[in-house]
């Protein structure tokens, strides 16, 4: 029972900073803006938190100065791509180039250092409950916040009039500024709150998945946070199970090594890829519905007429 | 200044021949790796190498370096553009630059080129490596010792000789002290992704193992063996501060005097390519203190570190391979040129090798 418990805590870790990004950007997108610097803002994040970690030795400290760091680093997307139109392609991707040469130059002088980890959770009688006690009350701060962003995201989104402001803002960025909505503003805000939810990523790395701060520790992560919004079709739950059966299957096969199963490790290795896309493929496998779900200005810059 | 005024008063030929001047004082000698120097493992002992050799010869030479060069075609440019830079001396540190050294050190058959831990040479192209296994056995011997549930972790990059035969290495250590001893094995495929080396060490431990080994780069692995309050190796760097309960020791490289005696022959014009296997006896290879361990197993990995200091190999027969079949004899050692083609296990290892 204890490995199983185990087992489960530990796919938790690996698929929260995945479910943060993937949230963020899916926000970011239902806007109607394309942001691929994830990785580069997930990196500023990681290494800002670690920083201030580090230096004022207050993990939540970290935690804030993450947050703070990916939603600045995002300003420079918004300022370029919203206010001066530029290519969203082009300027997230320099975006993310930018975050991991940017990230190794400040945290030279934090490599070798041990970082601040943030506490998990302990609630007295609680957490000692056998086997849901550690799963429900005893993991670390982000997972839960994570938990709560996917539920306020789809609250905001489908339910709100704001949230439905911002879809159709993504669905026709003409239209709604003919009704006289502020796309731009709108849009500005998404984009930072995206950096903000990628820079939160970040910070999980550096201060609970991996307490150090080496350069590139990202490791493709936002990347993958990307593709996930997509083959998820713009959906938070759906974002929300991607992130856990990608992460289910990367522990798993860590897990099948270790227990000797006669398969080739190259393979193992992809089937988190592999089985996240086959399994969100056939969840969106209706057409129409996600077409419908596609914000159909994504990605196009718009320059207000007047 | 002056040569300041010069080439703000004469043309361009001349700023040209200024600058060129400037460059033949001193030798460039420049490095590519294929890490980030701050991965605080591989790549970044390498860079303290080069730094070693700013340090050591300090006006003589102006250093260089690319990282983060991925293993393949874009290893090519990287070599090419430091070539045509004006390196004079080369050093290409990763397995994965074998061919495009080789490729464009034929193209710049003034350059020196030296490759660290392949096996192709050239008239310019020299090969080096450090005999990282010698440190491996030792460490299998901790394991041994220290392990009650008598079961590692090992964690793994990518089937190469290189790991293949620190993987032997440890098992024939472990199992001169345990010949029970097992190691649980679990590929990760990748040289640099902490978060993943972190799961694996959870993994590992999740299934029985007390001791986690690994052939990866970051400290993530060992700080999971301090947060469960077991025990663990580290690798290229001491990573003591990150588990100061959990390290054993670490298995470090030391480049700096390799670099440094290759400069030097470079400048004195005496440079021939070589082909070097450093071990513990040339300081290339150490062990950081033995830590969180009792005095008599400290007293074994110190007496087997000066074993194979003063010249034994452990790959020394008997050893049978992993099906049983036999391949050293009693007494015979294991010649080079097998060791860096490895590509087979020794009898108990419990994995099999992907191909």
């Amino acid at each position: 029972m204890d490995i199983t418990v185990n087992i489960l805590l530990t796919i938790a870790t690996a698929a929260t900073p995945l479910l943060i990004a993937a949230i963020g950007e899916l926000v970011v997108e239902r806007s109607g803006v394309l942001n691929l610097g994830v990785e580069g803002m997930m990196i500023m994040g990681a290494v800002g938190g670690f920083g201030a970690g580090y230096l004022t030795g207050s993990p939540w400290i970290g935690l804030l100065a993450a947050i703070a760091m990916g939603a600045v680093f995002s300003l420079l997307f918004a300022v370029m791509t919203l206010s001066l139109a530029t290519n969203q392609v082009a300027t997230g991707l320099s975006l993310t180039l930018l975050g991991l040469g940017l990230s190794g130059m400040m945290g030279t002088s934090f490599v070798g250092q041990p970082g601040e980890r943030l506490p998990n959770l302990y609630i007295p009688v609680l957490t000692d409950i056998p086997v849901v006690g550690r799963l429900l009350f005893g993991q670390d701060p982000i997972f839960y916040i994570s938990i709560a962003l996917t539920a306020a995201v789809m609250w905001f989104l489908f339910k709100t009039r704001t949230g439905l402001t911002l879809r159709s803002i993504g669905d026709s960025h003409t239209s709604a500024h003919a009704l006289g909505i502020k796309v731009i503003r709108y849009r500005y805000l998404s984009v930072i709150f995206g950096g903000a939810c990628a820079g939160l990523a970040g910070g999980h790395l550096s201060l609970v998945y991996t307490p150090q701060w080496v350069e590139n520790m990202s490791a493709g992560r936002g990347w993958i946070a990307l593709a996930l919004v997509v083959f998820a079709s713009w959906r938070p739950w759906r974002v929300l199970a991607g992130a856990y059966i990608f992460g289910a299957v990367w522990i798993g096969q860590l897990h099948a090594q270790a227990f000797g199963i006669p398969v080739p490790s190259q393979l193992l290795s992809s089937l988190p890829y592999l089985a996240t896309v086959v399994v969100l493929v056939l969840i969106s496998r209706n057409k129409r519905l996600t077409m419908m779900n596609t914000p159909a200005s994504l990605g196009q810059p718009f320059v207000p007429d007047r | 200044m002056k040569r300041l005024l010069i080439a703000l008063m004469t043309t361009t030929a001349a700023m040209s021949l200024a600058a060129s001047a400037q460059a033949a004082d001193k030798l460039k000698a420049c490095w590519v790796y294929t890490g980030p120097i701050g991965d605080f493992g591989y790549s970044y002992q390498h860079d303290q190498g080069r730094l070693e050799v700013e340090k050591a010869l300090g006006d003589k030479v102006e250093t260089a370096y690319l990282e983060n060069v991925s293993e393949g075609p874009d290893a090519d440019r990287a070599f090419e553009r430091l070539a045509r830079e004006g390196c004079k001396i080369i050093f290409g540190t990763s397995f994965g630059f074998m061919d495009p050294e080789v490729k464009v050190a034929k193209k710049f058959p003034k350059v020196m080129f030296e490759h660290a831990t392949g096996y192709k040479t050239g008239d310019n192209l020299g090969i080096y490596n450090a005999r990282f296994y010698e440190g491996r056995y030792v460490l299998g011997q901790i394991a041994a010792k220290e392990s009650k549930a008598g079961v590692a972790g090992y964690i793994v990059s990518f089937p190469i000789p290189e790991v293949v035969m620190g993987i032997n290495s440890f098992m024939l250590g472990a199992q001169s002290i345990n010949p029970n001893f097992k190691a649980k094995i679990v590929w990760v495929n990748s040289w640099f992704d902490p978060g993943k080396e972190a799961d694996a060490a959870k993994a590992l431990f999740d299934q029985g193992a007390d001791i986690v080994v690994q052939h990866t780069d970051s400290t993530a692995a060992l700080q999971v063996a301090e947060e469960r309050k077991l025990h663990g190796f580290g690798q290229s760097s001491d990573m003591i501060k990150f588990a100061p309960n959990a390290q054993l020791t670490s298995l470090t490289d030391e480049w700096g005097p390799y670099y440094i005696s290759r400069v030097q022959a470079a400048l004195d014009g005496t440079w021939k390519p070589d082909n070097v296997w450093l071990g513990i006896k040339d300081g290339a290879v150490k062990l950081a203190p033995f830590t969180n361990m009792p005095d008599d197993v400290k007293a074994m990995a110190e007496a087997t570190t000066k074993k194979i200091s003063d010249g034994w190999n452990p790959f020394t027969g008997p050893v049978a391979k992993q099906d049983g079949t036999p391949w050293l004899k009693d007494g015979e050692v294991a010649d080079d040129g097998t060791l860096l083609g490895m590509n087979f296990y020794v009898k108990g290892v419990d994995d099999k090798l992907p191909q």
